[in-house]
């Protein structure tokens, strides 16, 4: 596979992904804000505006224009428009690698996020962004699965999702957990909901809301596809299927940082974790993310000629 | 005999106005097109909206639109498309398969010709100053071997029809044509619009181009490579064409890869991939000439590969179209195909030319800027309705403007009768049925041997009187239905 194609099937997935986990976030919250006010609260909703890429200024301001600007905001390049944007600009240039029906899907919800965008006249109309996203990316990700060979470009886009779903999860942690105390019940859904998890964490906890265990579950459950250790799981394998289809590229380097993310999480303990430092813990995840990250591009994407003229 | 009453979908319709493809002046309908006439007079106007919408939607969803540059909403528009068909008789299409096969043959020899022993210039057919003064003649060519001396592999020429009935070509496209992507999928959507209509009329299949594109790059692999890999290069994402070009790639399964992608080494042509680099045979560009290579075009291009010229030249890729194919396409060499066709084969042309007056004979030039209003005006190295002037649709100031044009620069222009292009029925944006003017653009593929697929692009001109089909200058499409029998 041509390597800019590669790059491209990654770029489309990372920022789909990006654009469906901020819209999943300010759903989740949003709706916590229309409670009545805690003091708690406001300081975790700051937190989570930054971690989304608002500066702190934007952060402070009225919640509804704040929500605004990471929706609709063309020059904020977190946003949700300016994501979907990108994604689909990365599909137009691989056209003829993805299904048609995955680019028929991705450039629908693109029109549908930047005329609904550039038109909001009420707050209802905020509610039903986040339910055309979120019905959007299921059937993305679904139509993505069912239409595409699960080859090299398949496995280009698996791994771009979930580097950017175990990159994105560390920061939202951090962010509310900087800020956990006076967090109550709903707070903790807030937080569940916000990676789509809450039903899949009753079944495992029952509903019985503790940060530690909410953090736990997150982080360590191998079986929930939002989860940090299930992601890890998935870019093994997505690297592994890389592997298999364009072998003879160097491959050590990627293994290795791979197989560290992953047994950071898979031999771990929450108890541990959170009786050290638990901000280190995040952060590190997020920076192996980035070797990851820059070590694939190394080899597959962007390697010097010479080196493939050699043996 | 009293008038017949007009029935209601056509009591907008004009007759006898120009050659039209379905009515006689008198108003029937003609025999190859009872049938959709029929279909029509039975079908509510609202019925036919509604297939116009599910049409529009469709390519708007597929993403068969032009871009208008810039990211601001509403800045990607479909190509517009007309929902009736343009059926063409099993006897006239035959005539033109005969004409094209002639002419791409023809013109074939003729870059053979002059890039090798330039006979029909020292037989004096041709003025060699003609060639050597056009811009599109690649000197780089010179004695350059090409694969089955096929300089020409795919061709889109336009022909239209004259008030007699008679199809002339207008022009060939022998650089980098486009448009097929649109036959092809209006193909689709008219099938979903009228299906029983579609087999009642017995219409020839056009679906197999892709399979016909691959197997005519195929047979102009360089010769002893066991695995071929071939490509279609294009611009990239901001090309006009793009969708056309990942359509194709799609459909070939082929890689479409950038100038970007391509690396050359030792004279090797070789595509960046994810396991490393690899060989590449065949490349069908649709990048110009101009673009191909910054070592030997022009060195500001980042559209193309540097050394991809002497990788061509050393026989190691092939290029399809080989370079300096333009220089046939010139509107003042058009005028010497027929020409060609005498000299090279021995035949009369079947396929006329347009009747063409070229600005550099002293004699045609005056009697063109005497009466500059009768005729349409075109500067030979442009395509797609640009510098142009059609007499009747302009002002003395333009009229004035062209005239110093053409004696300051007689080589660059030359003059055309204004034709009246025939007409086919269109359905309106007000729900009526009308005539506008078409042409025709059937696609030509030359390899081992000449494919033509039944059918081609009509290209119609939405606004009414407006001779213009160019989609650039707000031309649309139809489908186009050639007929078993």
């Amino acid at each position: 596979m041509l390597s800019r194609v590669a790059d491209s099937l990654y770029w489309m997935s990372r920022y789909f992904e990006r654009a469906t986990h901020c819209s999943r976030v300010l759903e989740a919250n949003y709706s916590l804000m229309l409670n009545p006010g805690k003091l708690s609260t406001e300081q975790r909703w700051q937190n989570i505006m930054s971690h989304l890429g608002l500066d702190e200024e934007s952060a402070r301001i009225e919640p509804q224009a704040a929500i605004m600007k990471l929706m609709s905001d063309h020059d904020l390049p977190s946003s949700i428009v300016s994501c979907v944007t990108s994604a689909r600009e990365n599909a137009s240039q691989v056209r003829e690698e993805i299904s048609s029906e995955m680019w028929e899907r991705l450039n629908q919800l693109y029109h549908e996020v930047v005329q609904t965008a550039a038109n909001m006249y009420s707050d209802s109309d905020v509610m039903r962004l986040f339910m055309t996203l979120r019905e959007g990316g299921y059937k993305f990700i679904g139509v993505t699965d069912a239409s595409m060979n699960h080859g090299e470009g398949w496995h280009f886009i698996q791994l771009g999702k979930y580097i950017e779903r175990t990159s994105s999860l560390p920061l939202l942690l951090a962010a509310v957990f900087s800020a956990q105390e006076g967090a109550d019940d709903l707070d903790w859904v807030g937080l569940l909901t916000s990676c789509s998890a809450f039903e899949a964490y009753c079944k495992v906890y029952t509903a019985d809301l503790k940060g530690e265990q909410v953090a736990e579950f997150l982080l360590l459950n191998p079986e929930f596809p939002y989860t940090a250790r299930y992601s890890t799981e998935k870019m093994q394998h997505a690297l592994e299927g890389i592997r298999r289809t364009s072998p003879g590229r160097r491959f050590s380097e990627i293994e290795r940082i791979g197989g560290r993310i992953h047994a950071s999480l898979a031999y771990a303990q929450i108890d541990d974790i959170m009786s050290r430092d638990f901000e280190r813990f995040l952060a590190n995840i997020i920076e192996q993310c980035q070797s990851l990250h820059s070590a694939v591009h190394a080899a597959y994407i962007d390697y010097p000629i010479e080196s493939a003229f050699e043996a | 005999m009293p008038e017949r009453a007009i029935p209601a979908p056509f009591s907008e319709y004009e007759f006898g106005a120009a050659y039209d493809e379905m009515f006689r002046a008198n108003g029937r309908a003609r025999q190859h097109y009872k049938a959709l006439y029929t279909k029509l007079l039975s079908l509510p106007s609202e019925e036919l909206m509604r297939s116009k919408q599910e049409a529009d939607l469709s390519f708007f969803n597929q993403g068969i639109t032009f871009t208008v540059y810039g990211r601001e909403e509403g800045t990607e528009r479909i190509f517009p498309h007309d929902l009736l068909p343009r059926i063409i008789p099993a006897a006239e299409w035959d005539t033109i398969e005969k004409g094209l096969t002639q002419r791409i043959t023809a013109l074939n020899l003729f870059l053979k010709d002059i890039y090798n022993e330039r006979k029909i210039l020292s037989d004096g057919v041709i003025p060699g100053e003609v060639i050597y003064t056009c811009k599109h003649f690649r000197r780089q060519m010179r004695g350059v071997k090409v694969p089955r001396d096929v300089y020409v592999s795919v061709c889109g020429t336009d022909l239209i029809r004259l008030p007699s009935g008679e199809f002339v070509v207008l022009e060939d496209n022998l650089r980098v044509p486009s448009g097929v992507s649109y036959m092809l999928t209006s193909r689709k959507v008219m099938k979903q619009t009228f299906p029983i209509l579609f087999r009642k009329c017995g219409v020839r299949p056009i679906e197999q181009y892709s399979q016909a594109l691959l197997s005519t790059l195929r047979s102009l692999a360089p010769e002893g490579r066991s695995s071929l890999t071939i490509v279609l290069l294009t611009p990239g994402v901001y090309n006009s064409a793009y969708f056309e070009h990942t359509y194709l790639a799609r459909q070939m399964g082929i890689e479409l890869v950038e100038g970007r992608d391509l690396v050359v080494h030792d004279n090797m042509v070789y595509m960046r991939t994810t396991s490393g680099l690899q060989r590449v045979d065949v490349i069908y560009r649709r990048v110009d000439d101009d673009f191909l290579d910054p070592l030997t075009f022009r060195a500001d291009s980042e559209l193309g590969a540097p050394g991809l010229f002497n990788a061509y030249r050393a026989g190691n890729v092939v290029l399809a179209n080989a370079l300096g194919t333009g220089v046939a396409d010139d509107k003042a060499i058009y005028a010497y195909v027929p020409k060609m066709i005498q000299y090279y084969l021995g035949e009369t042309p079947i396929l006329n030319n347009v009747e063409t007056f070229l600005m550099t004979n002293e004699k045609e030039r005056d009697h063109v800027c005497a009466n500059i209003e009768k005729y349409v005006v075109k500067a030979v190295g442009e395509s797609g309705g640009y510098g142009m002037l059609i007499g009747p649709h302009s002002s003395k100031q333009q009229q004035e403007e062209f005239r110093e044009r053409i004696m300051e620069q007689p080589r660059n222009y030359i003059a055309q009768p204004t034709l009246a292009l025939s007409t086919a029925p269109c359905f309106t944006e007000d729900g009526h049925i009308e005539p506008r003017h078409v042409d025709l653009r059937p696609y030509v593929l030359f390899g081992d041997k000449v494919t033509i697929v039944p059918g081609g692009l009509t290209r119609v001109a939405l606004r009414k009187g407006s001779l213009v089909v160019n989609s650039s200058q707000g031309g649309g499409s139809k489908d186009t239905w050639v007929l078993q029998s």
